[in-house]
């Protein structure tokens, strides 16, 4: 358990954390985040102790972290830093046994632990061991460098805006692999970002901080549900947003697809077919020539009741599903997993087409509330 | 040929000889003092920003002023050829350890400083192996202005290649003149190689110098 007491600190006068507390339990993920200057990076180098409170007092397991010397200290604390951050002499292993050889292992059991930590991030000992950090892409580099805080065991890890300079993919299985290692190994994880999506994605709770003062201390969830204040809810912007919008401000007009194939009900059966073909689809909406809704015609129920000839009118279903403009999005989601339709309409007061909701806008709509607006 | 080899031939080995020691101990002591001045001086940047120019200033004054002074003062002795190329070399030296130190990125010593490295430990781990390529560059370019400064011991009588070269310009012998400044050069250029080849034993294959 780490507790974080009344922590004060200044530079040249000016407070950068002000009477700060805070309480991480053992084996928790914790992301401190906020806009730039707001002390979160300020606060995780005080726990390892390269920056030094100004009055407070930090306790780790219940033992002030100026019980030890502060190398003694980070030698027990993992850290992991942005732009990677190691050291270009040495190769793959001696820069993941750097704390292990400070602490004095024996050669047996380094390179024992140097075997296990690269099988756990599926790089082979005998291929990358003895490589140096220039020869390696940058996510096997952030690798080893999340590897290197492992090395000794140590039970809390500090990371700081660890993958800041990978590209969105590699940052993403990153992102994962440290987030299932750090479940399987039980360790705790204090964690800097100024990326919502990554506090979102890696955090068991979320610590927002801005001008040196906690601002909200919640889980992620209860985070984008209720933002404490105007501060919070800012930061998080689209995240919020999207979250509040579930069901309740979507609506079916503003995920449906404009494009809509319409023909009228006098047209011969044939033609319909012809039409059918050529635009590739399976269907033709009817509507009268204002484009009022007058029913659905398939392909279907061409072939099974069409008689060559015969004008659509006669063929088509009429009691087809159909939405309101300004109905929740929620109506057409029940209508389409509940009916198995390929989609359904939408309307607007006087019964004129003007779109339609397919199972696609659906999706689209549902991945938008849970990774945000993407555009 | 033969008579040039009968004439010259023994008194050519024992200069070049001579010429190598007043080219090899002033450049191992200068390598000592500049690399312990250049980390010394990286602790403490802001006034190093006044003491290298100073340094530099000297280093402005011609060997031949320097060794007529040293002359006066220490005699006619190898000490003074010694003293006087010793701080010629340290200059160069001590300029690119000093930049090589600081031009570590801040990042990698945080790092170390996060695993929980001492200051030392960080200095001789992470900082002088990163300079090293600096430090041979200063250690390469001390070696070769070595070598011609210590034509000079000869100005005061003390041997050397630039027995040849004064004795040839007083004579006006063309011939002596080569026999000093052709093996000079070629000194100059096989002692820079042997840098060269050091620098490639000693850095890390990580550092992008190409090993063996």
């Amino acid at each position: 358990m780490i507790e974080i007491k009344n922590i004060v600190k200044q530079y040249n006068g000016v407070p950068v954390i002000n009477n700060l507390n805070l309480t991480v339990n053992d084996g928790e993920f914790v992301v401190l985040i906020g806009p730039s200057g707001c002390g979160k990076t300020t606060t995780l180098k005080m726990i390892n102790r390269l920056i030094e409170a100004d009055s407070g007092d930090i306790l780790i397991n219940g033992k002030s972290i100026h019980e030890l010397n502060g190398e003694k200290l980070r030698r027990n604390i993992g850290y992991v830093i942005q732009q990677i951050g190691l050291f270009p002499n040495m190769t793959v292993e001696e820069n993941i046994c750097v704390v292990p050889k400070l602490l004095k292992w024996s050669k047996e059991e380094m390179s024992q632990r140097t075997h296990e930590l690269l099988e756990l991030v599926h790089m082979p000992y005998e291929e990358n061991a003895k490589k140096y950090p220039n020869e390696l892409s940058g996510g096997q580099q952030q690798r080893i460098g999340v590897l290197r805080a492992l090395a000794a065991k140590p039970p809390v890890i500090l990371m700081d805006e660890p993958f800041g300079a990978l590209d969105p993919i590699t940052r993403d299985t990153l992102q994962d692999e440290v987030k299932a290692l750090q479940k399987s190994l039980g360790i705790t994880i204090i964690f800097v970002t100024h990326d919502m999506d990554e506090a979102i994605k890696m955090g068991d709770r979320i610590i927002f901080m801005d001008k040196g003062v906690i601002q909200q201390d919640a889980a992620p969830e209860e985070m984008l549900r209720h933002p404490a204040n105007e501060i919070v809810r800012n930061f998080m912007g689209k995240h919020s947003a999207a979250y509040r919008s579930q069901g309740e401000d979507m609506t079916c007009e503003s995920l449906m697809k404009k494009r809509v194939y319409t023909t009228t009900e006098n047209r011969k059966t044939l033609e319909c077919i012809e039409m059918m073909s050529h635009r590739e689809v399976d269907s033709l909406v009817i509507t009268d020539e204002s484009h009022h809704f007058k029913g659905v015609v398939t392909i279907d129920m061409l072939k099974s009741e069409g008689v060559a000839g015969e004008s659509v009118g006669k063929v088509m279903r009429t009691d087809y599903p159909t939405v309101h403009l300004q109905d929740e999005a929620h109506k057409a989601f029940d209508w389409l997993t509940k009916t198995n339709l390929p989609y359904v309409l939408v309307v607007d007061n006087e019964n004129v087409v003007k779109g339609i909701i397919t199972k696609t806008s659906m999706s689209k709509a549902l991945a938008s509330v849970v990774w945000g607006d993407q555009g | 040929m033969m008579e040039w080899a009968n004439r010259y031939g023994a008194d050519l080995i024992q200069a070049i000889i001579t010429h190598l020691y007043y080219v090899l101990i002033p450049v191992a002591l200068g390598f000592v003092i500049a690399v312990i001045l250049g980390v010394l001086l990286s602790r403490v940047p802001k006034i190093s920003g006044y003491i290298l120019p100073v340094l530099s200033v000297f280093q402005t004054i011609p060997g031949i002023v320097f060794v007529g002074i040293l002359f006066l003062y220490v005699g006619m002795v190898p000490a003074t050829v010694l003293i006087a190329l010793t701080i010629y070399a340290v200059f160069p030296i001590l300029k690119n350890t000093y930049v090589g130190l600081l031009n570590v990125d801040e990042k990698v010593k945080e790092a170390a400083r996060g695993c929980g490295m001492s200051p030392l430990q960080i200095l001789i781990k992470i900082e002088l192996p990163l300079a090293m390529p600096n430090i041979f560059v200063g250690l390469r370019l001390s070696t070769i202005y070595t070598v011609s400064w210590a034509v000079l011991a000869a100005m005061i009588g003390l041997g050397g290649l630039g027995d040849f070269i004064y004795r040839g310009v007083g004579t006006n012998n063309n011939m002596l003149i080569l026999t000093g400044a052709i093996p000079a050069a070629i000194l100059a250029l096989s002692l820079g190689a042997l840098v060269d080849w050091i620098q490639k034993r000693l850095t890390p294959r990580g550092l992008g110098g190409k090993r063996g």
